[in-house]
């Protein structure tokens, strides 16, 4: 019998709904709690993302890059004979010298300085999978010519506004003046509050070379003829180059710029703080309203057990109602999570989405979260002794 | 389970050298001394006493909410001495418990609180039980008080709702202890009366603590408690 569902009076939903005002309060901090971890868990992701947006568009399928860099923040230079020696490899189809650093751009409006992320490469070469570029990196052929990333920061200036309004903008990078020719999509990340895309040509001057030439890269990017396999390729490459540069799959480039930022710095560990504090600060408040409930109904429990009812209906009664207030709590903290979301991606130019995988983990917290508490304010139940009530 | 035997009728409780003590070591103390006590089907048995005497504790080990310590207490052919704490939930099931306050649930209105009680009972469908709560409401003259909560009754009526609560799981044995205690003369004497007229239609025996002198007349039976011991005389001279 015990196993067969029976209709029977909703009793977890009757106690809650009993006290408006409490379930509110209830409902609010559950919320909250959500809200806490969207924004928190949200941030992070985004920022994790965002980390890799460029790369993620490198047209490569093996990324040469030099053994001391660890991340885009640190790209260090290497012999461009490194590519040039991987390029001899049977299973290479094409190879990309790429320059990367940052460089002090100068506010065309304000003259503030500011560092932005360069990357400097042949305008033959496709180097990102972005049809803007594609279509644009003609201009670049021309000396002190750049595209500009219409993502970055407004403290780079109103870059955008003056090129769509057909106005010429130059602005001076490095202390030199250059052209913007155009502009291109990327988006912000940690490292970068704004992208310029250039000639390596116009970037070796940028960076003093008065003839434009440089035998140091910072990245070199290598396609492979169609079926080859970039994990054998690059392992090959790892072996047979010196120890000066890495060979590493696009994916394993990818996961390595992630991984710093997770690991090597205390970024992923103070959002999971934040996010941590959200759950608690929500346990408790769902603990409390449960432990009261508990506490105001104990004759009544008391009660039921005499009528029959077991310590297990009781606790029935209990989870039900934590899952309630997870559910009924769960929808205000979605909304206000999709809402954050909005608005922070209109003042951050970060990626930060409510994905299905987001939605679905904050639930299952919050759902573990309401379970938990509703746990712990259990252990008043064994104190409903049927005999105490008369 | 007990034995299909016609004749003659099984008693509903059956109380042999029934001791019990409350605390531990040194602060234990007998409450109740070598009690002996059956209460026949249909029987509407009252139990008085002074406050303190044990009444009440006799009454709670009857209704299987606290374990019994020493002799026999048999309930509904179920052996309580040792009994697991399934025994105990089946035994309570089959009885209803009418209390000093009415305990009804606060969040609950009148019918659902009945229907708590109807719940527990295997075999009818939700309309059924809810019905059956209906029914038993109307019996006691609540039919314009269903979907009230307690709040918006009278202690009066609360009382007879618990009365209707106590019925609604088809017991065979109603515990009541001191159900007039929170109400005032007349209402009192109102409540025991639908108390008795409910166990006689409903064919249910009653034991029932009290020591409120206006309304022993409507026992069958009067048993005597002092000091933890029934004065047998009494229950061997029935009024």
């Amino acid at each position: 019998m015990r196993f067969v569902w029976r209709r029977r009076i909703p009793l977890a939903w009757c106690l809650l709904t009993r006290q408006p005002g409490r379930l509110v309060v209830a409902l609010a901090g559950i919320c909250f709690a959500g809200m806490l971890m969207f924004l928190q868990l949200g941030f992070r992701d985004a920022l994790f993302d965002a980390s890799i947006t460029i790369y993620r568009l490198f047209n490569a399928d093996v990324v040469v890059v030099s053994s001391t860099s660890s991340s885009s923040v640190s790209m260090e230079p290497f012999p461009q004979r490194r590519l040039f020696q991987a390029a001899s490899w049977p299973e290479v189809e094409s190879i990309a010298p790429v320059r990367w650093s940052l460089l002090v751009w100068k506010n065309p409006e304000t003259g503030s300085p500011r560092a932005i992320q360069a990357v400097g490469f042949d305008p033959n070469d496709d180097i990102l999978n972005l049809k803007s570029l594609t279509e644009q990196k003609k201009g670049l052929q021309l000396d002190q010519r750049v595209l500009y990333d219409r993502l970055s920061r407004p403290e780079f200036g109103p870059v955008e506004d003056w090129f769509n309004a057909g106005r010429t903008v130059t602005a001076e990078v490095q202390n030199t003046q250059v052209w913007v020719e155009g502009l291109v999509e990327l988006g912000v990340s940690f490292g970068a509050d704004g992208h310029l895309l250039t000639s390596n040509h116009t970037f070796n001057q940028l960076v003093g070379s008065s003839d434009g030439s440089s035998t140091s890269i910072e990245l070199g990017l290598i396609r492979l003829v169609p079926g080859a396999d970039p994990d054998a390729v690059a392992a090959a490459l790892n072996k047979a180059l010196p120890d000066d540069v890495q060979v590493l799959t696009k994916q394993e480039f990818l996961d390595s710029e992630q991984d710093y930022w997770r690991e090597a710095t205390s970024i992923g560990f103070i959002f999971n703080l934040g996010a941590a504090m959200g759950l608690v600060v929500g346990a408790v408040v769902v603990y409390q309203i449960l432990f009261s409930d508990v506490v105001d109904h104990l004759p009544e429990y008391a009660t039921l057990k005499a009528m029959g009812y077991s310590s297990m209906d009781l606790v029935m009664v209990i989870l039900q109602e934590s899952l309630l207030l997870a559910g009924f709590g769960y929808i205000p903290a979605f909304l206000a999570g999709k809402g954050i979301y909005g608005l922070a991606r209109g003042a951050t130019n970060l990626p930060i989405v409510m994905s299905s995988q987001m939605a679905i983990f904050v639930f299952v917290m919050i759902f573990v979260m309401c379970i938990i508490s509703g746990l712990l304010a259990m252990g008043k139940i064994r104190d409903a002794d049927p005999a105490e009530v008369f | 389970m007990a034995t299909l035997q016609p004749t003659p009728p099984q008693p509903l409780v059956r109380i042999a050298e029934l001791n019990h003590w409350f605390g531990r070591g040194d602060q234990r103390r007998q409450v109740l001394h070598n009690l002996h006590l059956t209460l026949n089907p249909g029987e509407m048995v009252l139990l008085s006493g002074p406050s303190g005497c044990g009444k009440t504790t006799l009454l709670t080990l009857i209704g299987a909410l606290r374990t019994v310590q020493d002799g026999s207490l048999e309930v509904l052919g179920e052996q309580l001495l040792k009994a697991r704490k399934s025994v105990q939930r089946r035994v309570r099931r089959q009885m209803g418990i009418i209390f000093q306050s009415h305990n009804l649930l606060r969040c609950l209105t009148a019918t659902q609180n009945v229907q708590m009680a109807a719940d527990l009972v295997p075999g009818l469908s939700f309309d059924q039980r809810r019905q059956h709560a209906i029914d038993l409401l109307s019996e006691i003259g609540l039919e314009d008080h269903h979907g009230k909560h307690p709040s918006a009754l009278s202690g009066g009526q609360c009382q007879r709702v618990a009365i209707a609560r106590a019925l609604a799981g088809n017991p065979k044995v109603l515990l009541a202890d001191e159900p007039t205690a929170a109400l005032d003369r007349r209402t009192g004497r109102e409540v025991v009366e639908l108390l008795k007229r409910m166990a006689t239609q409903h064919h249910c025996a009653v034991l029932m603590v009290t020591h409120d002198p206006r309304i022993l007349d409507v026992a069958d039976r009067l048993l005597q408690m002092e000091d933890g011991r029934l004065s047998t005389a009494q229950e061997l001279a029935p009024l």
